[in-house]
């Protein structure tokens, strides 16, 4: 902290790397959310009376904002490269920490000389006790990149749920949500600083709960919603205490201020290693615990496949695009805290790597034996959002938010496409109604198909490129000959490699289990409408060419021009954002992972198009499963699949073990303390008073101090009747006191004179 | 000296004696006749000291008027003629103690002032000296005095009417 | 002769005359008493007179001789009320003034 025996404080000046100028978009970015809020009134008030019930307001409004975010990209494009303006600086107290030294210089080896401005606009809400609280917005790349998707998947999704939820109960009550839910999310993309963030942080959650239990008659949709809000409200734990923590030690390092809760600030100082590394170290961990439970990350993991009890439309935008990423989001842009305090550069392990590598292999071995298809695309959410935590965790900023991206499409494309084909056969169970589907919906195929190569990782789709720039961002390639990075994370390579060909294999099965083989159901099925093949194609297109935005620098078969377009733009150059390098990627390594995910897809294709395949038309029914498989013959291996099928009994642990734990022992024990300690306590307070009152009455009060009184006048009263004795009225009484008295009085005289 | 010492033994002693019968006699009239023998021996005692005025003055008005009050009055409340018992016992001892309380007083501080103070006289005292005396520097009480006799007399009169 | 021998002399007819006004019934018999202290105080004046060779003495006597005479007067009169409305001069049987 401040070495407070120094006279005069050193101060320094320090660039913040953020701009109050810039185009008109940049500046009044605030719009895109506003829109959506107020459509979110207007449809709850007015919606019923609509001749659509609301979802054309919502359909209107998000295309607008949709609008509004390409012409605001186009600024940011703009914007990047050629604003000279003026950038903001911040007075500070110039203490080393010792942590990464320069800073928005142009240290970088891939040659983004330029520093790219982010643009501020904030207005004052209100000050209290020497705390300023604003509210803006902070423009810049991955805020724009996330305007886009959040606007592009919402409009999707809002156009493919007039037909999904067509004659629902709560229709209206429905789009108000999904609006509610859109302005939260954009508010949160565009924060300027950390109470924002933390306020739509809640908002999406609070919305997430409404959209989840949309049917809440029925016991697990309500159930399901619960668990979201509860089991997201303990890492929100961590949320408050880490912007607290992180107000505070700004403020150390702010000569005249309490704290402050910008964004920039806190990065930038941060980032100059201006702040104490083991306060940062704590934020860190406690915003850790929130990224656990927004983005599903193990082991707060547990509320997003009962999550699948809500909508799938509502799962397709918050539980696989938006939502679920706002944990990544939130390190991404608070990531000068988190690659100084978990110190991700140079070392090989750290927490968040290892959470989120976890989280991938979690994820993925879950999908394995899941029957309702939802679930299996729930689980594969978590894994790659495990992807993107890792992919932070190891300082491959840029690999993490292009995942992300491409993530967002073809993740919302596989929702989309389950909800087409579950709407079909009204039933998510993969191995009783499902089956054989391609050919009766092949537009929901063919989109599916696209969309399950691109999340295993087949070049060209989108996913290949992503996750390969993961991969080589680990460093750990470097060990066999290869690539630079930020460290030498060895094991999240691994990790990451195993992850893929698993990914690779359960997308198969589940492919398998839904199109293939013959319809095991009793409806009759048929392809959906245009509002739902139209969003599933749009989604399935984005798949296939929204790789070739983050071409690899060095990229021999590319333009040099293509290359690296999205980083350039998305990753901020500034001076709230730590260095970090940037890892080559090696021909080597792409070779290799995409042999790995073909090991996965053969394995699982050899086991499903292959064996069960034959077993079903040997059998004359469509099987799912070889009726001697693995698990039969081994008991091991039925010990394991018991383990996944029971979720690892996380639930158990959490329900069972810690809540029922607390509500009945510990419950138990609380009312028993409370009724015999406290109220003991307080009753023989009661009583105490009660008879030293009684006491003091009968003894001191009617004995003691009546009895003076009385005796007062008793001994008035008889040394008066005793006087009156004297009174004889006889005459030789009185002469006998009178000379009596004389002669005392004489005597006495005699003697003393 | 010594004749003056006898006498004033005989007649002290007679005083002494009849004042106690006096006070303890049952009969109210020989009880003033006992008072008539102490103030006697009052006026002799007045001339041993050579106040022969004084002592001619008691024997006329006191013995001569008092006393004679004195027996009128008795005569007049003649129910309570001849008996007079005292008072009851315990005011008796009372007045026993009182009264031996007074003498112890006096006795005591008497004899301890005036242990030997020796008392002579040249020659008795002259009723002219007397006469001049009251007539110069006690006028005044002379004056009231007289004021009091008449006072004393109307409201005698006043008091004893019949009406 | 010695001074003393009056003052005593005295000094025991006022108690003896102290004696007779408390154990007396009959109120003249209380006066008579009380003229038995008076005369004892004028035996007292006297002696005094005599000791001291001045005249003040016999003069005070005097006056003590007239003030008994009108005392006495007085005295009787009301002795005489007294008789005539009760009937009795016993004086322990006058107490109206009992407290």
């Amino acid at each position: 902290m401040i070495d407070l025996l120094t006279l005069a404080v050193a101060m320094a000046d320090l660039p913040l790397g953020i701009t109050e100028g810039g185009s008109w978009f940049l500046r009044n970015a605030w719009l895109i959310p506003l829109l959506p809020a107020l459509s979110f009134v207007t449809i709850l008030f007015f919606g019923k009376r609509m001749p659509r019930g609301g979802s054309e307001l919502g359909i209107a409004v998000l295309g607008i904002a949709f609008i509004l975010s390409i012409l605001t990209a186009a600024a940011w494009v703009d914007h990047r490269d050629n604003y000279h303006g003026e950038e903001v600086h911040a007075s500070v107290v110039a203490v080393d920490h010792g942590e990464s030294g320069d800073h928005a210089e142009a240290g970088h080896g891939d040659g983004h000389a330029e520093a790219s401005l982010a643009v501020v606009s904030t207005v004052t809400w209100f000050q209290a006790g020497g705390v300023e609280f604003s509210v803006g917005t902070l423009v810049d790349g991955p805020a724009v990149m996330m305007l886009l998707v959040v606007t592009l998947v919402s409009l999707l999704v809002h156009i493919y749920s007039t037909e999904y939820v067509h004659d629902d109960r709560r229709y209206t009550h429905y789009f108000a949500f999904l609006s509610l839910f859109s302005a939260s999310m954009l508010m949160l993309v565009l924060s300027e600083n950390t109470l924002q963030l933390l306020t739509s942080w809640e908002l999406v959650g609070v919305c997430s709960f409404a959209l989840i239990g949309h049917w809440w008659e029925e016991k697990p949709n309500s159930d399901a919603a619960l668990k979201a809000f509860l089991t997201n409200r303990v890492g929100d734990m961590g949320l408050i205490v880490g912007v607290s923590i992180l107000f505070f030690i700004v403020g150390s390092a702010l000569p005249d201020r309490f704290g402050s809760f910008s964004i920039a600030e806190t990065n930038a100082l941060a980032a100059a290693g201006m702040l104490p590394h083991t306060a940062l170290l704590v934020a860190a961990c406690c915003l850790m615990a929130a990224v656990m439970s927004k983005s599903g990350q193990f082991f707060l993991h547990t509320w997003l496949p009962d999550a699948m009890a809500g909508p799938t439309p509502v799962s397709a935008l918050i539980h696989a695009a938006t939502m679920v990423v706002a944990g990544v989001f939130m390190i991404a842009r608070l990531y000068g805290v988190f690659f100084s305090g978990l110190s991700i550069g140079g070392s090989s392990i750290n927490l968040m790597a290892v959470v989120g590598g976890v989280t991938t292999l979690v994820g993925a071995s879950l999908a394995f034996v899941q029957r309702d298809i939802k679930k299996v695309l729930a689980y594969s959410t978590i894994s790659q959002l495990g992807y993107m935590v890792m992919a932070l965790g190891v300082g491959a900023w840029t690999a993490a938010m292009f995942h992300l991206f491409t993530h967002a499409f073809f993740k919302a494309c596989l929702f989309l496409g389950s909800g087409s084909a579950a709407h079909a056969v009204h039933s998510f169970d993969m191995k009783s109604d499902m089956g054989g589907l391609r050919k009766v919906m092949p537009h929901t195929y063919k989109t599916f198909v696209i969309a399950s190569i691109a999340l295993a990782g087949l070049p060209p789709f989108a996913g290949f490129w992503s996750k390969d720039e993961i991969l080589a961002g680990t460093g750990g390639w470097g060990i066999l000959g290869g690539t630079g990075g930020n460290g030498a994370y060895t094991l999240m390579l691994v990790m990451g490699m195993v992850t893929a060909a698993m990914t690779a294999a359960y997308m198969t099965r589940c492919v398998y289990l839904t199109f293939h083989g013959e319809y095991r159901g009793h409806g009759h099925p048929h392809e959906s409408g245009p509002r739902i093949i139209v969003p599933l194609w749009i989604l399935a297109g984005l798949a296939m060419v929204a790789g070739l935005l983050n071409l690899p620098s060095g990229f021999q078969l590319a333009p040099g021009s293509l290359q690296e377009r999205f980083g350039h733009f998305v990753e901020p150059v500034a001076g709230y954002f730590p260095t970090i390098t940037h890892a080559t990627p090696s021909w080597s390594l792409a070779i290799v992972s995409t042999l790995v995910v073909l090991a996965g897809v053969a394995v699982a294709g050899r086991y499903y198009f292959g064996r069960v395949e034959a077993a079903s038309a040997a059998a004359g029914q469509s099987l799912t499963e070889l009726p001697d498989g693995l698990t039969t013959r081994s008991a091991l291996a039925m010990k394991g699949y018991t383990l996944l099928s029971n979720k690892y009994y996380l639930d158990h642990l959490y329900t069972g073990i810690i809540a029922g734990g607390t509500k009945g022992p510990v419950a138990a024990a609380a009312y028993r303390v409370n009724q015999n300690v406290i109220d003991r306590t307080v009753d023989l307070a009661g009583e105490t008073a009660v008879s030293a009152g009684r006491f003091v009455y009968d003894k001191i009060d009617q004995i003691v101090v009546d009895g003076i009184v009385n005796a007062s006048g008793r001994v008035s009263s008889d040394t008066g009747e005793e006087l009156r004795k004297i009174q004889s009225g006889k005459v030789h009484d009185y002469a006998a006191i009178l000379f009596a008295a004389a002669t005392v009085l004489a005597g006495i005289l005699i003697v003393i004179v | 000296m010594v004749a003056q010492n006898i006498a004033f033994a005989i007649m002290a002693v007679t005083m002494l004696v009849s004042a106690v019968r006096m006070v303890t006699t049952r009969n109210v009239v020989h009880a003033a006749l006992y008072l008539v023998i102490v103030l006697a021996g009052a006026a002799g005692i007045f001339i041993l000291l050579g106040a022969e005025f004084v002592g001619v003055t008691q024997v006329m008005v006191y013995i001569g008027a008092i006393v004679v009050l004195f027996l009128f009055g008795i005569m007049l409340t003649k129910g309570s003629f001849g008996d007079d018992d005292g008072v009851g016992g315990e005011r008796r001892s009372m007045a026993v103690m009182v009264g031996a309380l007074v003498l112890a007083v006096m006795a005591a501080a008497l004899i301890d002032t005036f242990r030997d103070a020796e008392l002579s006289r040249a020659q008795p005292s002259l009723t002219a000296d007397i006469g001049d005396l009251i007539f110069s520097q006690y006028i005044v009480p002379f004056e009231a005095i007289s004021v009091l006799l008449l006072a004393a007399l109307i409201g005698a009169i006043v008091v004893a009417r019949g009406d | 002769m010695y001074l003393n021998q009056f003052l005593l002399l005295s000094a025991a007819l006022f108690a003896i005359g102290v004696y007779g006004v408390l154990a007396r019934r009959n109120g003249v018999l209380v006066l008579m008493s009380i003229e038995l202290i008076l005369n004892a105080v004028n035996i007292n004046l006297v002696a005094f007179a005599a000791f001291g060779n001045q005249l003040a003495g016999e003069v005070f006597a005097l006056f003590v001789i007239a003030v008994a005479a009108a005392e006495v007067g007085v005295g009787l009169a009301m002795i005489l009320l007294l008789y005539r409305n009760r009937k009795s001069i016993d004086l322990t049987q006058i107490d109206l003034m009992r407290g």
